[in-house]
């Protein structure tokens, strides 16, 4: 689906050429808490009581949430004003922010490139000056893709870290919700708000996180580790002593102009006491693989709720109906028990391209004859892929690799390969697969485009990035 | 060949050939069983709404964003379904895990909230449990392969408009013209206990799940008065007497070379012993007529009593089954200790035959449910055994059964009971009056024993108030005295009568008798 045809677009005022939010709506939270005063941008995949929550799909153009997600509750608790929504990949499936039924986001800093992705219009709102603060989400690298591509800083929080709990879920069990800002300091204080555990997300309790939360962050066993720490005062830059590690399999496949601002920020790391040494993540090579299978495979399941019945056209409307009758009623043909003919037609017309390949490679991933093969592998990669993690962090405090491995490529660049796409997030995706945190800041420029350097730590160890984080943009 | 043990009756055809020996073997049913139970807890089993119908409740009213899975609402696991499900265990003496997880079930179907269920499979809750029944006067035991937890779906309406919309009615799925969903049901806990194919006979299928419902009722997890509280797919196979060892096993191989149906739709006991009954014979006759019984599910039709094959094939399902992320596993190894069951019914019955003294049929019927039994432990407390054996599971059970109601109904009012059993043990009302006035008032209008005795002035006449009676009646009825007298047998009735009318019926007959001939004849 091109731009000229995608559904309503309600983006709002004729300065918006960035294209950054699907729905702008202002709402003044009376609260007097840390966030009072800023303003803060939402993926429009987390949902928000009363205002519509698209996923950047038509399947879900009219779907107004009768309920707010827990980090929207944090956020009107804390204060902040809430924007808009921001547009995003369909379903968070893309890097590009190109996928959205409700056409691509521009890069606020060459408006001729992509803001990354899949949480592109958060990151280009913040970028732009048009929210203080955003949220996004990061399945495989969607916060902190977009962060490097637009200059921002964008953090993705340890599983487990951050409730879930009115997310619309692509890949359930790989995704956070994660913030963006202009400053490290300023995202770290976002996290503050969010971050903690939460009754409705059976994953945030501090017993379910995985990698054992109480080890991890040296706090008392009955203790979520967000309660026991104040994410926006460990970026002081003070780095001295701390340990780097430079997994060596995520630098040979960047780009030399990335790879050298990458050097270049390691080289003032370094001047600042820190000491950096070469690990290996053998395992990382797999990653990508697995991601996808993985990914694809929870998607299939995920998704799968949206058969026309009460979200999108129904199927009886998707061969005749006109776009002024959708939604108008949902009528699904059953007559002989079999409703499924009616929910592909329903299906075939509410998914964009990308996300019908993706449920079709994970169904077929999952499928019996294909299960050991595909997701059965691709769950040992991800232990595998932990392991090699684990051992690392016994020589490093943090690891760190540039964000991605290129510079923002021009819109309708990438959109033709998928495989060149897919292979964009090699150095984010290992993240998802072991749970970890991850920050990524702007580490300098090249040919006047953002490069961002990325620092993932242990389990629970967000203080950590974010120390590290706040060293570079010193 | 040799001449299965079950050959049936009938005149050997000379010219018959091993074929059609073998069409005359004898064929025995082999069956298995899925028996989805709700479990009774106050809440469903991934959110917090209730799993308690309120009277006339509309659709679509006792929903959540969980149980309606709107996009973002996430699963948090109800402990309390877990722990039902643990004594479930516990009763089938099933091995709980050390850890359990649940999986998603991935299908399409318009009662599925999120088009998938939220359901266990490598590692369910319960596995390797049996349980033990009676039938025809023996002790059977079927094998329990394994018992997990689920989630409910909600449930569908068909609905066909007749003409000017004035005739809307449910109807079937391939008759209507349109469908509705109601949610409310959906996220009730179920439990799906699988059986091994151990049922030889329709009729032990049915005893069988008499037995597992007492015993859910005795572990206070099961409510058998809720619609669709309990739902049963069974598989029967057709195989010849002589496969079948002596320990009633049967070999692997000659199990999975038959043809099987599977049942579905079936939802109470009776209809399983239907359902399977029809079933049996109908494979049989397919069998016997050199036909092949087809492989399918087949729908049982419970107003006919027969089962159809679903009409639109259904392809090999492939559910796609993976880990459900969104739950962390839960770790259990310690709650088969921790979770304590009551008695079960055996063991309750083989108690009030020793302790009580009752009889294989009073302990029987004394002991079928848990709330019965309790309220006789009470009562048998205060009095000698056989007496209030006799009061409740003869007088008190047919009384509430003639109304249509349970023990569960007067639990609260068991005072009352043994005040009435004290007021006929202290000979204050007679057992007639007791039995046919005195309690059936209570029951109908709620009134206490003491109450009901002074409206109706059924208090057992004092003895003054009988002499006084007796003396009249023969002052009164000269006649009949004469009679007397004269050696006429009716005389004394007529006399009792009198006194009885004058007594209101609160004198018993017999004393009454005695003192008009002491009276008489002194
Ligand atoms: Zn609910």
């Amino acid at each position: 689906m091109s731009a000229d045809d995608a559904p309503t677009h309600r983006g709002g005022d004729a300065a918006d050429d960035l294209n950054a939010f699907i729905t702008r709506e202002t709402v003044v939270s009376d609260a007097d808490g840390p966030l009072a005063g800023k303003t803060v941008a939402v993926k429009d995949n987390i949902s928000t009581e009363g205002i519509r929550t698209t996923c950047g799909s038509a399947m879900l153009e009219e779907y107004v949430p009768p309920y707010d997600a827990t980090v929207v509750e944090r956020l009107r608790g804390a204060g902040a004003t809430l924007v808009g929504k921001t547009n995003m990949d369909e379903f968070g499936m893309g890097g590009t922010t190109e996928t959205s039924a409700f056409g691509p986001t521009s890069n606020p800093v060459d408006r001729e490139r992509v803001p990354g992705g899949s949480s592109g219009g958060s990151a280009a709102a913040v970028a732009a000056g048009e929210a203080d603060l955003a949220l996004g989400s990061d399945t495989g690298g969607s916060v902190r893709n977009p962060a490097a591509f637009c200059g921002v800083v964008g953090i993705k929080p340890t599983y487990g870290l951050v409730s879930r709990y009115g997310l619309v879920a692509y890949a359930n069990s790989l995704e956070q919700i994660g913030p963006f800002g202009r400053s490290v300091e300023d995202a770290a204080a976002l996290l503050d708000v969010i971050a903690g555990p939460d009754e409705r997300d059976a994953t945030t309790r501090y017993d379910a996180a995985e990698g054992g939360a109480p080890d991890a962050a040296g706090v008392p066993d009955d203790t979520h580790p967000a309660e026991a720490t104040a994410y926006a005062a460990a970026a002081d830059g003070d780095v001295e002593g701390m340990t780097v590690g430079v997994p060596t399999e995520l630098i040979e496949g960047a780009d030399d102009e990335v790879v050298a601002v990458f050097e270049d920020a390691l080289a003032d790391l370094d001047a600042q006491g820190v000491e950096t040494v070469e690990v290996s993540l053998p395992s990382v090579e797999h990653a990508v693989q697995a991601y996808y299978v993985i990914a694809m495979s929870e998607a299939s399941s995920n998704l799968a709720r949206f058969d026309g019945v009460r979200y999108g056209v129904s199927g009886s409307e998707a061969t005749g109906g006109t776009e002024g009758e959708r939604g108008s009623s949902s009528e699904i043909d059953g007559g002989d028990g079999n409703w499924n003919e009616s929910f592909a037609r329903a299906r075939e017309e509410g998914f964009g391209d990308e996300v019908k390949r993706r449920i079709l490679l994970g169904t077929y991933a999952l499928s019996a004859g294909y299960h050991d093969k595909y997701y059965k592998k691709a769950q040992d990669a991800r232990a595998w892929v932990k392991r090699d993690f684990d051992e690392a962090f016994a020589e490093a405090d943090v690891l760190a690799t540039p964000t991605m491995p290129v510079l923002p490529p021009k819109r309708g660049e990438s959109l033709d390969d998928p495989l060149s796409l897919y292979l964009m997030d090699a150095n984010t995706v290992p993240v998802n697969l072991a749970n970890l945190p991850a920050i990524s800041v702007p580490a300098g420029e090249r040919e006047g485009l953002p490069v961002g350097m990325q620092f993932v730590g242990p389990a629970f160890g967000e203080a950590a990035v974010i120390r590290a984080g706040s060293a570079v943009e010193e | 060949m040799t001449v299965p043990s079950g050959f049936t009756s009938g005149v050997a055809n000379p010219g018959s050939t091993m074929a059609r020996a073998a069409e005359r073997a004898e064929l025995v049913p082999v069956i298995g069983l899925e028996v989805h139970v709700q479990l009774e807890t106050d809440t469903k089993i991934f959110c917090g709404c209730s799993t308690e119908p309120a009277d006339d409740e509309e659709p679509n009213t006792r929903v959540c964003p969980t149980c309606l899975g709107l996009p973002g609402a996430l699963p948090v696991c109800n402990e309390a379904a877990v722990e039902a499900a643990v004594k479930v265990g516990k009763a089938l003496d099933a091995d709980i895990p050390e850890e359990t997880r649940f999986h998603r079930k991935n299908y399409y179907y318009p009662d599925l909230p999120k088009n998938f269920q939220i359901t266990q499979y490598d590692a369910p809750l319960c596995a390797d449990g049996e349980l033990e029944f009676s039938h025809e006067g023996t002790r059977r035991t079927v094998n329990v392969r394994r018992a997990h937890l689920e989630e409910d779906p909600g449930s569908l309406r068909h609905v066909r408009e007749g003409p000017a919309d004035l005739d809307v009615r449910t109807t079937s799925v391939d008759r209507a013209d349109y469908s509705l969903i109601d949610y409310n049901r959906a996220g009730t806990p179920l439990m799906e206990v699988v059986t091994e194919p151990d049922f030889r006979d329709p009729r032990e299928v049915r005893a069988f799940l008499e037995k597992l419902e007492e015993v859910l009722e005795y572990l206070g997890v099961f409510d058998a008065g809720r619609d669709g509280s309990l739902r049963i797919d069974a598989n029967l196979s057709m195989i010849e007497a002589g496969e079948v060892g002596d320990d009633g096993a049967i070999d692997e191989d000659v199990l999975e070379s038959a043809n099987r149906t599977e049942v579905k739709n079936i939802s109470s006991h009776k209809g399983a012993e239907q359902a399977l009954s029809y079933e049996r014979n109908r494979q049989e006759n397919l069998i016997k007529r050199g036909k092949a019984v087809e492989q399918e599910t087949r729908h049982f039709n419970e107003t006919h009593g027969n089962t159809v094959s679903m009409r639109s094939k259904e392809e090999e399902k492939d559910y796609r089954y993976f880990g459900e992320a969104d739950l962390p596993a839960l770790q259990v190894s310690d709650w088969k200790e921790r979770i304590a069951i009551p008695e079960l019914p055996d063991a309750r019955r083989e108690r009030f035959r020793g302790a009580y003294g009752l009889d294989a049929e009073a302990a029987s019927k004394l002991t079928s449910r848990k709330a019965v039994a309790d309220f006789y432990e009470q009562v048998a407390e205060e009095f000698d055994p056989d007496l209030a054996a006799a009061w409740v599971a003869d007088t008190l059970l047919g009384e509430l059964n003639y109304r249509d109601m349970a023990v569960e109904d007067v639990t609260d009012r068991l005072d009352e009971f043994t005040r009435l059993i004290e007021l006929v043990a202290t000979e204050e009302v007679t057992t007639k009056n007791a039995e046919e006035v005195v309690l059936r008032t209570m029951l109908d209008e709620g009134l206490t024993p003491d109450e009901v005795i002074e409206r109706e002035g059924l208090g057992t006449a004092a003895a003054d108030e009988v002499a006084a009676a007796v003396a009249e009646a023969i002052d009164e009825n000269p006649d009949a005295v004469e009679d007397y007298h004269a050696g006429e047998g009716g005389a004394i009735n007529f006399l009792v009568g009198q006194v009885m009318q004058k007594t209101g019926g609160s004198a018993d007959p017999g004393d009454v008798n005695a003192m008009l001939r002491e009276r008489l004849d002194g």
